[in-house]
């Protein structure tokens, strides 16, 4: 919306403050003009392009910013009205006017000029319609824009002589046409409410006029129209046709009770000036009190100065907000106060600001018009106690052991499609109502749907080495129920290296096996593995859970081939899904120091072939089971096959086992020494290994 | 103790062989690693105690006239070999001492210290999540606890509690993500994805009584379709502050500290009325421009200043929401308006991260690409 600063001037005879400086106060007190444009032409001073919120529809014309302006200068408002009501002055008849639809309708007010020329604006209103870019359409029908421009209350006028037998204001028939001033062909249904007169629909009620009924150039007589309607009928009728005008935009926020009589005066007076016609008869005004009293005539309300200063506080100046203060504000603002005892008040509220109905309103609008700016910066005192976050400290260790791994934080959808849901994982997953596309139907119920697109995103765009990891919300349940908990994913692809124990095809699995036993290590509680009944993302055979404390944790393995096809992925991926809620009930790993041997440790590595069926665990165990109190660590630091079966024979596999034994309170002797390798090479033995020479 | 060697006779093929085996020890002792020139030209060639001059006085005690000038001849040649072997010893230790601070010297391998250092790439903490955390802990050191909840939320705690009226258009499906299947249940149970996190405002509320102070940090989301600027998922970061003598001036002076602490003690704030259902009074605040520090540049559209939060007096139609929601639950309803007053207010995480780091496309943060991720190491 536009505001012209000689129009916005012309209601406030005593204001002097410079263009600019108006603007940026106005801006000030939450009536923004948003840009400043000099006027070109017959019209000197400014074009301001305001933004104004929706619960200030009464500021969204002039009449209405110079009314904030005459309060925050403390300066004059001119009336609306600048001559004496026309309707008093009229003689005859006034116009048949019945509101059926009295819920809807609260006001209708109706006169009748006659003997009218209709000639193209000129003046004033040309030269504000130029300024504004608002296109002008008959003499008539701008004077019906200019009311709107100046109080922000719409009109309307009718061609009489098209009317037959009064006005009836009703809801529509089902299935009754109505052709509107645009020229589309609308069929109504018994909600629409209209302006009909005794055969048929004339308008829309609050959203548009007819074509029948419009004036035209060859209009004669005209019957001048302002009504208050109710805003929920106006919305929905507005909706329902796809209409967005600017009267349903106003009816919609809540119009002015008594602005239609003001306005209808306005529009009537100047058309009266402008086409040479005569009033015929005073001004039909009905009115539905019941709707009065929840607009116009609502109770008045409380108003405390000491809750004014209890919630503003402290002003910059020092002086703080005084009852003087409150009272100049409001009054300048509409409002009728009358003391009640000493700081209170009843406040009655003026009809434009429907946004007004508490006490709270009122300090609002107090703060508003001192300006926000001019209040002091306080720092409140406190006594309360922080309150810790249960998982805080976990949370971080997760990120930083995993950054620490080399895998980057990301954050992805949180929904996925419905196949993708069920691929990922057997948790019934919740849908959505309203989703943005199929594929984003579902709330994810696991973080690997949407790890696996990002690893995709990255491949699809050459980058081939990827460590990605994201901790965040996972939903599952029912739409009944929807339940929710933290989960982690991780994934990586690429960088694939062999090593002295892992082939670089089998790589990825271990990095992110041992990603995950790092990460698990922080917490306590022990963790098992199993590969049973593993989800089918993963590939058959390169796959495992973790069990903490036996209760699942992370199931993590190779992508299946079918979903690396279906991605379009030349390049292996493994993901990992992790249970972050079981890990964070899990407290945290605390360190605790030992005292470090003071005697050498002693390394003995054994060379050995064991069948392929023989795996690590059980080769772990063997040794661990002949509880050697001076046994260190055990591990794995070669594993050889041969393809050929030449030096190791197919369907076995020489690994090479390192052990280190140290004990606190000697240097171990040779015989020590020989006696635990002898019983580590006997144990090995009897699990089929044979020992290489 | 010294080995001098036994002369079977003084033939000259005898004295050779000694005299060869004399040759090879001194030979072995100058390329030893103990080897030291002072100390060897002591041991071997002292006038006195030298090996040198003790063997040739030995086997010229014994030796009959006619050998001993073979022997003095062989003893001449000796000792030249000698000192040539420690010359040539002499310049080569000079050579290497040297060599260790002469570039192309064949002493010692030179490496190509211009080659990369071996990758050992860290993680990249998300901007987001370093974003929020940097906001969190300018609040935390305010005293201010973090409060969270949930992602999908009622109706109840979303909306009705916060004050927007039964037809608020954010109720819309056009602007809020709702769960399947909901129209059966009564309005304030459906479920819908929350679209800010002020909810957290009113489950903490109903959990602790005042004063409280809180900053929630969260991923809220709406019905947007993702374009540069929009996305349907997004994070906030809300506070709460309630308590006995909160006032409007209270609220300012909290934001303008954490702006400054945020962004830098220049940083200047400024406070525009504006409208949200759940405060009262309610404002926009600015800050002045990081970039161009208020003198007008791209990044602030030449005003100076950037838009930054939302914020207000806690409506005590909220209160009265959290003390009804109370009685239902059995607790005191303890945020009496009469009583207490509150500021809240809420930020745009995202908007704060692209706008600090300069990101473009508000996509980028949600798409895991690996290229734009490592930009923040
Ligand atoms: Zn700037």
């Amino acid at each position: 919306m536009d505001i012209l600063t000689p129009w916005l001037r012309s209601y406030l005879p005593e204001l002097s403050v410079t263009d600019a400086q108006l603007a940026e106060d106005l801006t000030l007190r939450g009536i923004a003009v948003e840009g400043t444009f000099p006027l070109e032409g017959a019209l000197t001073g400014t074009r301001y392009e305001m933004d104004i919120t929706t619960n200030r529809v009464d500021a969204m014309n002039h009449y209405g910013v110079a009314r904030e302006a005459a309060a925050i200068y403390n300066v004059a408002l001119a009336t609306i009205s600048q001559t004496e009501p026309i309707a008093e002055t009229a003689s005859g008849d006034s116009y048949p006017v019945t509101i059926e639809a009295s819920d809807l309708c609260g006001r209708f007010t109706a006169r009748v000029i006659r003997g009218v020329t209709v000639k193209p604006s000129t003046g004033l209103i040309a030269d504000y319609f130029a300024a504004l870019g608002q296109k002008p359409i008959s003499g008539p029908v701008d004077v019906t824009n200019f009311g709107w421009l100046a109080m922000g209350q719409p009109t309307h006028v009718f061609d009489l002589d098209t009317l037959e037998g009064g006005i009836i204001v009703r809801r529509a028939k089902a299935g009754e046409k109505l052709r509107l001033l645009d020229g589309s062909e609308h069929i109504l249904v018994t909600d629409d409410l209209v302006v009909a007169d005794q055969k048929k629909a004339l308008a829309l009620a609050g959203v548009m006029g007819g074509w029948d009924s419009r004036v035209s150039e060859t209009t004669k007589n005209i019957l001048v129209e302002a009504a208050w309607f109710d805003p929920a009928a106006i919305r929905a009728s507005s909706r329902r046709h796809g209409l967005h005008t600017d009267a349903s935009h106003r009816f919609e926020r809540g119009a002015d009770f008594n602005a239609a009589p003001l306005a209808n005066n306005l529009v009537t007076r100047i058309v009266v000036e402008q086409t040479g016609g005569h009033v015929a008869g005073p001004m039909t005004d009905i009115i539905i009190p019941a709707i009065a009293g929840k607009t116009a005539d609502r109770p008045a309300i409380a108003l405390h100065v000491a809750e004014v200063q209890r919630h503003l506080g402290t002003t910059a100046d020092g002086i703080g907000i005084s009852e003087q203060i409150v009272a100049q504000y409001l009054t300048a603002l509409g409002c009728t106060l009358t003391q009640t005892a000493p700081g209170a008040y009843a406040v009655k509220l003026p009809s434009w600001r429907l946004d007004l109905e508490r006490e709270i309103d009122l300090i609002e609008e107090v703060a508003r018009v001192y300006g926000y700016n001019k209040f002091a910066n306080t720092l409140p005192s406190f006594t309360g106690t922080v309150i810790e976050l249960p998982h805080a400290t976990q949370e971080a260790a997760i990120r930083t052991t995993l950054r620490g791994l080399g895998y980057s934080e990301a954050i992805s959808s949180t929904f996925c499609s419905a196949e993708e849901a069920a691929a990922f994982t057997t948790a019934p997953a919740v849908a959505l109502g309203n989703p943005l596309s199929a594929e984003a139907g579902m709330l994810r119920p696991a973080l690997t749907p949407g790890m696996a697109t990002m690893l995709a995103h990255n491949l699809h765009r050459d980058v081939s080495t990827v460590r990605l990891f994201e901790l965040g919300t996972v939903f599952t349940g029912s739409t009944a129920s929807v339940a929710e908990h933290t989960g982690l994913s991780l994934g990586l692809t690429g960088n694939a290296n062999a090593t002295a124990l892992y082939k670089a095809e089998d790589s990825l699995f271990y990095e992110l096996k041992g990603a995950l036993e790092t990460l698990l290590a922080k917490f306590t509680g022990t963790h098992t593995l199993d590969a049973n009944d593993l989800p089918t993302w993963i590939a058959p055979g390169r796959g495992a859970r973790i069990l903490l404390d036996g209760t699942p944790v992370a199931v993590f393995g190779e992508l299946a081939p079918a979903e690396l096809q279906r991605r379009k992925l030349r390049q292996p991926v493994a993901m990992a899904e992790v249970h972050a809620a079981t890990l964070l009930a899990h407290p945290l790993r605390q360190p605790a120091s030992r005292d470090l041997s003071r005697f050498q440790a002693v390394e003995r590595d054994f060379s050995f072939v064991f069948p392929d069926a023989v795996r690590w665990q059980a080769i772990d165990a063997a040794i661990r089971t002949l509880a050697i109190p001076e046994l260190q660590s055990i591990a794995p630091v070669e594993i050889f096959r041969d393809a050929k079966g030449k030096s190791i024979a197919a369907g076995s596999y020489s690994l090479l086992t390192r052990v280190v034994f140290q004990s606190p309170e000697r240097t171990l002797s040779d015989e020590d020494l020989t006696t635990s390798s002898a019983r580590i090479t006997a144990a090995l033995t009897a699990l089929g290994g044979v020992q290489r020479a | 103790m010294l080995n001098i060697p036994q002369l079977t006779d003084f033939s000259e093929a005898s004295l050779d062989a000694a005299f060869a085996q004399v040759q090879a020890e001194a030979k072995i002792a100058v390329a030893g690693e103990a080897f030291n020139i002072e100390g060897f030209r002591l041991e071997w060639l002292g006038r006195k105690q030298g090996r040198l001059k003790i063997i040739s006085d030995t086997w010229l005690k014994t030796a009959p006239p006619e050998a001993k000038k073979l022997i003095g001849q062989r003893f001449n040649a000796l000792k030249e070999a000698i000192e040539s072997e420690l010359a040539g010893r002499e310049s080569f230790l000079k050579e290497f001492k040297q060599g260790l601070e002469t570039p192309g010297s064949p002493f010692v391998p030179q490496l190509d210290i211009t080659l990369p250092g071996t990758a050992q790439r860290l993680g990249v903490e998300h901007p987001l999540v370093r974003t929020m955390a940097e906001i969190v802990s300018v609040f935390q050191r305010m005293g201010y606890s973090v409060g969270l909840g949930p992602e999908v939320e009622t109706d109840f705690y979303n909306f009705e509690a916060l004050n927007f009226p039964p037809n608020h258009p954010a109720r819309d499906t056009q602007d809020t993500l709702v769960v399947a299947d909901q129209d059966s249940k009564p309005l304030r149970e459906r479920l819908l994805m929350r679209t800010h996190t002020s909810p957290v405002q009113i489950r903490s509320m109903l959990e602790h009584d005042p004063p409280l102070r809180l900053v929630i940090p969260g991923k809220v989301h709406r019905n947007d379709a993702a374009d540069a600027t929009h996305s349907p998922v997004f994070h906030q970061v809300e506070g709460l502050c309630v308590g006995p003598d909160i006032t409007f001036s209270d609220l300012k002076g909290t934001l303008d500290h954490a702006m400054k602490a945020f962004f830098g003690s220049a940083v200047k704030t400024r406070f525009f009325p504006s409208f949200f259902p759940f405060t009262e009074p309610s404002a926009d605040v600015q800050i002045s421009c990081i970039f161009c520090g208020g003198k007008g540049c791209r990044k602030c559209k030449h005003s100076g200043w950037i838009e930054l939060l939302g914020c207000g007096m806690v409506d005590p139609a909220v209160f009265e929401s959290v003390n009804q929601r109370r009685i239902e639950l059995g607790r005191d309803p303890v945020y009496d308006t009469r009583r207490i007053a509150g500021f809240a207010f809420g930020m745009g995480v995202d908007r704060i991260a692209m706008m600090k780091y300069g990101i473009s496309d508000i996509g980028l943060l949600y798409s895991g690409d690996m290229r734009f991720l490592e930009q923040f190491a």
